[in-house]
């Protein structure tokens, strides 16, 4: 079973091993689920299933669920048939035993936002959720990826999951990074270089001084987006950065069992001379602050260059796709980006929403007033975020700058809840997904990282903090 | 899950790369608990455009999309695949598929179907000047057959994957046979590993 340990080996290799329950050649390995996260949308017809099989939760000990897409960020009623979905998760987790954070409850919050902040999410795991950027887990150097809901009802019901073993990408960045360029912009550039297809098939492990060099905040914003890039998972070896965030949170081991993990998580970072199918390297040096421009996350550019002309594209499909992107956005070959002006700016995600992010984006907005007419948005990832950055007075330099207040939920990142773009709008968003419509029916998304979200909130154009007065 | 042995019908053309799910079926259309109806979602933008293809009558009736590459990237929503098949999709021709998505075709008996980026394109131009080509993709046998395009390839899914669709077997019947084998897995996991608390009234 651990044939693959006796050489050298990736991170994902040793994760992945140590997961398999069963493997017959010729067929995908069946592998064992550390831990299940469950939210309102991908689960319903789960336990429908389960309730039909006559089937129970094998494993609630190991299944944590939360509500975050469809609940309102403020003080608005659900719609009805949101409501419902609302209540079914309530009923689902009351009838098979599963421990739900439910809206109200201060651990409630974006799914990939709670499970790190308790500690839940630890090196070494393999995670799961109906969700694709479950990915996020991957910065602790867990195995964590999205799955549909046939599996999660799947995993309800077996705690394991059948997965064809995936290749190993190594996506390696070199160097500091230069100032204004944060964990966002080092996925764009990476997106922007190896395209929305480029880790297919593949668990990519981001490696190099660069990426050790980010917080755990900023490795689950490089992780978070590996899925935009197609990847199965993305993953980070466990370092003193891992062990330091996740030492004394409820969930990480204490006392002697600290002491026993840590020997287990120290083990696990890729053996010297230890292959991968792919390899791409980026020098850290040539990345710059990234906008996205067009309907895809690969479209983007970085903030000083201007909208491409589709006809410079030679593949004819990046042509076609850049030209109807551009359509869509209703932006013209050539626009400096500087010069795009957006209506709304959104700060939140799963992506850009933990306590670094709205640090972040309130130094630049400090003392400053959003733009007269643009709506703007931070929604803190979890209820704990809120809590701990108005302790730090961050939710009053937000309000005066003019920025409304929310509470926690993917809000305007996926256009389900009441946080919606009107058709047309355009917006700066620290979110994950531009595609059209993403944040709301005719709505124009142009992805960024916290910073660059907060000065084009003060200037209305896309900009840096230094080109604020 | 139905057993899938053989889809055979015509196609609906649409040529473009990397359709997301939010695409395939848009967020606010995920709200519903049920596993079915979901038909109105499908393309629901997409489709306000009197000009895009599944408006053209004469692709009513249409059973196998065929599409660029990437397809289905983004969200990991299964309601995209629901959403084809409450439309009368059977299978989906492209020259990839997004890994999750493909996950939940295999799943959910909407047969994936990989092809050459070459015959895909074939594909494609012949079903947009003659909307009667017929496709046969024929999962016991494991072959794609379309004559009028001169397409004639291996149906690429591994043996796992072709029985599991022949069979319609339930999969979660199936893992439990190795029942044995998941509870002495789980006897070696290791005491420092997180659990959660389990909810008041325990387990069903």
């Amino acid at each position: 079973m651990s044939v693959a340990l006796t050489k050298t080996a990736t991170l994902a290799d040793k994760v992945w091993e140590r997961h398999v329950v069963r493997r017959r050649e010729g067929e995908p390995d069946l592998l064992y689920v550390d831990l299940h996260l469950v939210h309102e949308v991908t689960s319903a017809q789960a336990f429908d299933g389960l309730r039909l099989g006559g089937r129970r939760v094998r494993r609630p000990d190991l299944t944590l669920a939360t509500m975050d897409h469809n609940v309102p960020t403020d003080a608005k009623q659900p719609d009805d048939l949101a409501q419902q979905q609302i209540d079914a998760l309530v009923r689902n987790c009351a009838e098979f035993g599963v421990r739900l954070y439910p809206l109200g409850s201060p651990e409630q919050g974006i799914v990939h936002v709670i499970s790190p902040q308790l500690g839940l999410t630890q090196p070494g795991m393999l995670i799961v959720c109906g969700d694709s950027h479950t990915s996020t887990h991957g910065a602790f150097g867990a195995i964590a990826f999205g799955i549909g809901t046939s599996e999660v009802e799947h995993v309800l019901a077996t705690q394991t999951l059948w997965q064809a073993r995936p290749e190993r990408m190594a996506v390696t960045v070199d160097g500091a990074l230069p100032p204004d360029v944060s964990a966002k912009d080092v996925i764009l550039g990476i997106i922007a270089r190896i395209g929305v297809s480029g880790g297919q098939g593949a668990i990519v492990e981001y490696r190099g001084s660069a990426i050790r060099a980010l917080s755990m905040e900023g490795r689950m914003t490089v992780c978070n987006m590996s899925i935009e890039a197609g990847a199965r998972a993305g993953m980070v070896a466990p370092d003193d950065v891992t062990f330091a965030y996740l030492e004394g949170r409820p969930y990480a081991p204490k006392g002697p069992l600290w002491e026993q993990a840590l020997d287990e998580w120290r083990g696990l970072a890729t053996d010297d001379g230890a292959a991968f199918d792919r390899e791409v390297r980026i020098d850290a040096r040539e990345l710059r602050p990234y906008v996205t421009w067009g309907t895809n996350p690969g479209q983007a550019a970085t903030i000083d260059g201007a909208v491409p002309d589709p006809d410079g594209f030679e593949d004819p499909g990046r042509r076609e796709a850049a030209k109807r992107a551009l359509a869509y956005q209703s932006l013209r070959p050539g626009t400096p980006i500087r010069d795009i002006a957006v209506d709304a700016v959104f700060i939140g995600s799963c992506t850009n929403a933990r306590i670094e992010d709205l640090r972040a984006a309130a130094g630049v907005v400090a003392g400053r007033s959003v733009r007269s007419g643009l709506r703007a948005l931070v929604v803190p990832g979890s209820a704990r975020v809120k809590e701990q950055a108005e302790r730090e007075g961050l939710d009053r330099v937000f309000r005066e700058a003019g920025f409304e207040w929310r509470s926690a939920g993917c809000s305007m990142c996926l256009g389900m809840n009441p946080d919606v773009l009107r058709p047309g709008e355009r917006c700066a968003s620290t979110s994950n997904r531009n595609f059209e419509g993403r944040q709301g029916p005719g709505g124009r998304t142009h992805l960024v990282s916290p910073v660059v979200a907060a000065a084009t909130a003060i200037k209305g154009t896309f900009a840096l903090p230094g080109d604020l007065r | 899950m139905e057993a899938v042995t053989r889809v055979a019908g015509r196609a609906l053309p649409l040529g473009r790369a990397d359709v997301d799910t939010d695409q395939i079926i848009p967020a606010s259309y995920l709200k519903r608990i049920g596993r079915t109806g979901f038909e109105d979602g499908l393309f629901a933008a997409w489709r306000r455009d009197p000009a895009f293809v599944l408006n053209d009558e004469r692709y009513r009736g249409a059973s196998i999309l065929v599409a660029g590459p990437n397809f289905g990237c983004g969200s990991s929503r299964e309601h995209a695949v629901w959403a084809l098949r409450d439309a009368g999709f059977r299978a989906v021709v492209a020259p990839s598929f997004a890994d999750i998505f493909r996950g939940n075709c295999l799943r959910t008996g909407l047969v994936p179907v990989r092809l050459e980026q070459a015959d895909v394109d074939r594909l494609l131009r012949t079903v947009e000047r003659d909307p009667s080509t017929e496709i046969e993709v024929d999962v016991v046998e494991g072959r794609v057959r379309s004559p009028g395009a001169g397409i004639d390839a291996p149906l690429d899914l591994d043996e796992f994957a072709r029985n599991r669709l022949v069979e319609g077997l339930d999969d979660i019947g199936l893992t439990l046979r190795h029942e044995a084998a998941i509870t002495a897995h789980e006897a070696q996991r290791a005491e420092w590993r997180p659990t959660v608390p389990v909810a008041g009234g325990g387990a069903r």
